[in-house]
């Protein structure tokens, strides 16, 4: 481990845990402007999670320990994703720690957990928000893994540093299988991250909700920390969806700090783009019935599949 | 140092004479339970240590003096057999330990006779892996399939258990006569059926390719490969949990040895169309098994299905290792071999684990129905705590073992483009997605299980009256539950001991790459590496952390209050998901799989009932058929049988004239 890859490693976590809830805060921005709505402030993330530090945590009666820990354990497995994914700098000492493959799992632990939580009280909201939640998952995480196969099978390597190396030392041309690639992944971060049209983050009617459904019984603390988690998540996808798409900026193995320093900037520009970006698409559609999510996430597995199959016939 | 060999037979003897001994006292709890059962388990503890010192040594060979004259058994201990004993062993072991708190005399036939039948299962599947030559072996086969089939019908008085119990020995009979016929052409002409003898014959490619097919239906009968897996949903269910967890996290694992030793060991000249419809059968298993299994409402039912499910994913691993090895890839072939031994070995720990959980939770309750447990965690929390790593470690999730060995296969998947056949390299992309859908799948099954049963509200009065698991029972769990921690969390010494298998199969080993003990990189660190200790330690550091930090800086104030779900005033634990409920998005996805029988009441009924069931089309398609047409074929022969002893003696005069006939 060098000094520069510590030093990376603790800016990239510090830059995740404090940035995430500032990214939700401008794409609800960006959401309230394109619908021609007075907008939100932008540090109101913050403020939502200070105060439900402060207030006092109130718990179902038959609430078990799986329902306490879950949010810890959600909180922890997103952190840990925000070391691993080289958002800043490839040279960062957690990313051999779980490659492409193992993040998926460990968003899958997350997924788990948080359903499992949601099923602990025995409400029909929590079950049916855990049984949606799981749907959901299991067609998202195929094609979430597919899409990383794609960039896998190009840059032969399933290690995250290795892939944005080689992805950005390409010539800069448009290629079919990551077009490909890159549309499924946008349409499995909608779905994953409880976005529209899957799901709507803004609401909490009974019969729509997936997400809120789950974490309907949770306060004070444990709310803050599964908001923070969820931020964190939507971080953790958007660098996931630059590393591959757009490696560009990010400080490659034996930068100095100086270029360390110089990809912060950048990174946040980007996440800036795309968060207009997601806030663009949330705003142009629909939420879909939920029996629609499996064509809509079908569509995405397809389509990822789809550019595996061409990176084996054409290489690219 | 003694040869180990004599060892284990010794094993397999004391296995044999513990089953001989529960006879003495057959109606004593205290004798059979306490103390016969507990001693099998020290035996089966020292089989499994027996089998790891076995790994790294040269095969070893005996001859004993036993079968038919001038037919002796011949055995034979080499690494593929050790690795198998040493799952046997170590499930055994905990397993027999549960046992020993579980059965009861009032349930089924007394404890004694099961006693018998257990240990006979376990020194004959011992038998059958360290058998020499075709002889020992379908004897030992045989034998696994009888005293399974008794262990099986336990609860004889009841008709669906003996319909199930005759359905597996059915199914098993059909896959030992594949077997026997396999062996058969195996000899090659040669009269010699040692495996010694097998390993020299080569040969011609079209009998090569017949006694593989053979292997595959046989053995693919016993592990519950499709179309012939059905068998497995009705015995699981059927059979007292300890028994279940033996044929499921054993059992089914013979069958795969048997499959290894014919493909690797027996045969040679492997061709790639084998390895690719093992892959396909064995991904195809891997899905059905999986969505059925999501859509089950009796908690041993799904894991059948889910057994289902993981020997799809051996099956498929076995099929990549083949296709590898018919194309002059070693390396691959090992990390894909060393991938599949791996499940195995993490299959039979988390699913016994899953299935002795099922046995506490069917005897606190009485209820094996999903739809009338719940919130048991409460109640029985050794049982519920130990059964979550069960299930976190079979929904795939690192850190624990049932990640481990799925990452290293979804690793083995991306090798293949170099390999030289277009048409394989482009179904293996199609492989590949299918497998991380059943992967994925399982997890929606993990956390409708475990969600179900232990999380929630009781859904039933009775439930509060529930008890948690005995002495023995919670040491057989906390045995599986560290198996499954520990072999999720050093995967480098796990591979260290699969790659003598590699050695002696492929001649090829993974080795330490790139690997340290901490960091699990089976090619290179760049290439990809995976390390569960540093995934452990980063979430339970976060999570300690953070715990510490919000108690701190702001407060630790706790209050209980009733549940708010929106605020709705009347609830009841009958509005939570029932295990139909949770499962419906699958069946709705998934319908064309099922044979959905519904019958919905009508508005003006005085009792409402809604009734589903739900059926496996197979068995509409391929079995009644099968059923029928040999009814039917029986009633015309059942013609000839008059009943009257004239009709006999011109039966008996028409087949004297037509030998005379033929033997002029």
């Amino acid at each position: 481990m060098t000094a520069t890859g510590f030093l990376s490693q603790v800016l990239q976590l510090a830059i995740a845990l404090a940035l995430a809830p500032l990214l939700l805060g401008w794409v609800n921005q960006c959401r309230a402007w394109l619908s021609n709505r007075s907008a939100p402030p932008l540090l109101l993330p913050y403020r939502m999670i200070r105060k439900l530090f402060h207030k006092d945590a109130v718990v179902a009666q038959n609430a078990s320990a799986v329902f306490r820990i879950t949010p810890y354990i959600v909180f922890g497995s997103m952190a840990l994703a925000a070391a691993i994914v080289p958002s800043l700098a490839t040279d960062v000492p957690f990313a051999h720690a779980a490659d492409a493959i193992a993040l998926v799992g460990l968003f899958a632990l997350a997924r788990v957990f948080i359903a499992l939580a949601a099923m602990d009280i025995g409400t029909a909201f929590g079950s049916i928000g855990a049984r949606r939640e799981m749907f959901i998952g299991f067609l998202a995480e195929p094609a979430l893994l597919m899409v990383l196969f794609t960039a896998s099978l190009i840059s032969g390597s399933t290690a995250l540093p290795t892939i944005v190396e080689t992805l950005a030392h390409r010539d800069i041309a448009i290629y079919p299988s990551l077009a490909f690639a890159g549309v499924a992944f946008t349409m499995v971060s909608l779905a994953e991250n409880a976005r529209i049209p899957i799901d709507n983050p803004a609401t909490h009617l009974e019969l729509t909700m997936i997400h809120e459904a789950m974490i309907l019984e949770y306060s004070a603390r444990h709310l803050a920390l599964i908001e923070w988690a969820s931020a964190l998540k939507l971080f953790n996808y958007s660098c996931i969806g630059l590393a591959l798409f757009v490696p560009f900026g990010i400080a490659e193995v034996g930068a100095d700090w100086v270029a360390i320093l110089k990809a912060a900037p950048v990174l946040v520009a980007k996440l800036a783009v795309g968060g207009l970006a997601l806030a663009l698409i949330e705003t142009l559609s629909a939420k879909l019935r939920i029996f629609r999510a499996p064509e809509f996430l079908g569509t995405a597995f397809l389509l990822a599949v789809l550019g595996m199959l061409v990176t084996q016939l054409l290489g690219a | 140092m003694t040869s180990t060999l004599p060892l284990v037979v010794a094993a397999i003897v004391a296995w044999l004479a513990i089953g001989a001994l529960g006879l003495v006292r057959p109606r004593s709890i205290r004798y059979v339970g306490r103390l016969l059962f507990p001693v099998g388990a020290a035996v089966a503890l020292a089989l499994a240590a027996l089998a790891v010192r076995a790994i790294g040594e040269p095969a070893q060979t005996i001859i004993l003096p036993l079968g038919l004259p001038g037919l002796p058994f011949h055995l034979r201990l080499d690494a593929l057999s050790a690795f198998f004993l040493l799952l046997l062993g170590a499930a055994a072991a905990g397993i027999s330990m549960f046992s020993a708190g579980y059965f009861r005399a009032s349930e089924g036939i007394a404890p004694g006779l099961v006693c018998l039948q257990y240990h006979v299962f376990l020194s004959a599947m011992a038998l059958v892996i360290v058998a020499d030559d075709a002889y020992a072996f379908m004897v030992a086969w045989e034998t696994m399939a009888l005293a399974s089939y008794f262990l099986v019908t336990t609860d004889h008085r009841i008709p669906e258990i003996r319909r199930a119990g005759f359905l597996y020995l059915l199914i098993a009979h059909v896959g030992a006569i594949a077997i026997l016929l396999c062996f058969g052409v195996l000899q090659g002409g040669t009269g010699d059926y040692t495996f010694g003898s097998m390993r020299s014959v080569v040969l011609p490619g079209g009998w090569a390719s017949i006694a593989f097919l053979l292997a595959l239906f046989g053995f693919g009968a016993k592990a519950g490969l499709l179309p012939l897996h059905v068998w497995l949903p009705e015995a699981h269910p059927a059979a007292p949990s300890p028994v279940s967890a033996l044929m499921s996290g054993v059992m089914l694992k013979t069958a795969i040895y048997g499959l290894l030793r014919v493909a690797f060991d027996l045969l040679n000249g492997h061709l790639w169309w084998w390895g690719a419809l093992a892959l396909v059968l064995g991904l195809a298993t891997a899905l059905y098994g999986v969505i059925f299994a999501a859509a089950q409402t009796d908690m041993k039912r799904l894991l059948a299905y889910s057994s289902i499910e993981n020997i799809g994913i051996i099956v498929a691993g076995v099929g990549l290792t083949i296709l590898f090895k018919a194309y002059a890839k070693p390396l691959f072939a090992a990390i894909t071999l060393s991938a599949t031994l791996y499940h195995a070995l993490n299959h039979a720990f988390f699913k016994s684990l899953l299935f002795l959980a099922t046995g506490s939770v069917l005897h606190a309750t009485k209820e094996r129905s999903l739809g009338r447990l719940g919130g048991l965690i409460h109640r029985m929390p050794w049982v519920a705590w130990l059964a979550l790593v069960g299930t976190l470690a079979m929904a795939g999730l690192p850190p624990l073992n049932g990640f481990v060995s799925e990452w290293l296969l979804l690793q083995a998947f991306l090798f293949t483009p170099s390999l030289p056949q277009s048409f394989v390299n482009m179904l293996v992309p199609l492989a590949a997605a299918a497998l991380v859908l059943a992967v994925a799948l399982a997890a929606y099954v993990m956390v409708k299980f475990y969600g179900v049963v232990f999380l929630g509200r009781p859904r039933e009065p009775n439930l509060a009256y529930a008890h948690d698991a005995g002495r023995y029972e919670r040491v057989a769990l906390v045995w599986f539950a560290l198996g499954c921690i520990v072999l999720g969390l050093f995967p480098v010494n796990v591979i260290a001991l699969l790659d003598h298998i590699n050695e002696m199969l492929l001649g090829s080993t993974v080795g330490r790459i790139g690997s340290s003990w901490w960091l699990f990189a089976p090619i290179n660190a760049d290439r990809s590496s995976y390390s569960p200790i540093i995934v452990l330690a980063g979430v339970v550091a976060v999570v300690l952390l953070t715990i510490q930090i919000v108690h701190r800086q702001y407060h630790g104030r706790l209050r209980k209050g009733p549940a708010w779900d929106c605020g709705f005033p009347l609830q009841t634990p009958r509005m939570q998901d029932t295990a139909e409920g949770f499962g419906q998005p699958i069946r709705q996805v998934f319908e064309a799989f099922f044979r959905v029988e519904r019958t919905l009441p009508s508005p003006f009924d005085e009792s409402p009932n809604y009734k589903v069931t739900i059926d496996d089309r197979l068995w509409h398609w391929l079995y009644l058929p099968i059923a029928q047409a040999t009814d039917a074929v029986a009633r015309l022969s059942g013609r000839i049988q008059q009943g009257r002893i004239s009709v006999y003696l011109i039966y008996s005069f028409l087949t004297l004239l037509a030998l005379l006939m033929f033997v002029r």
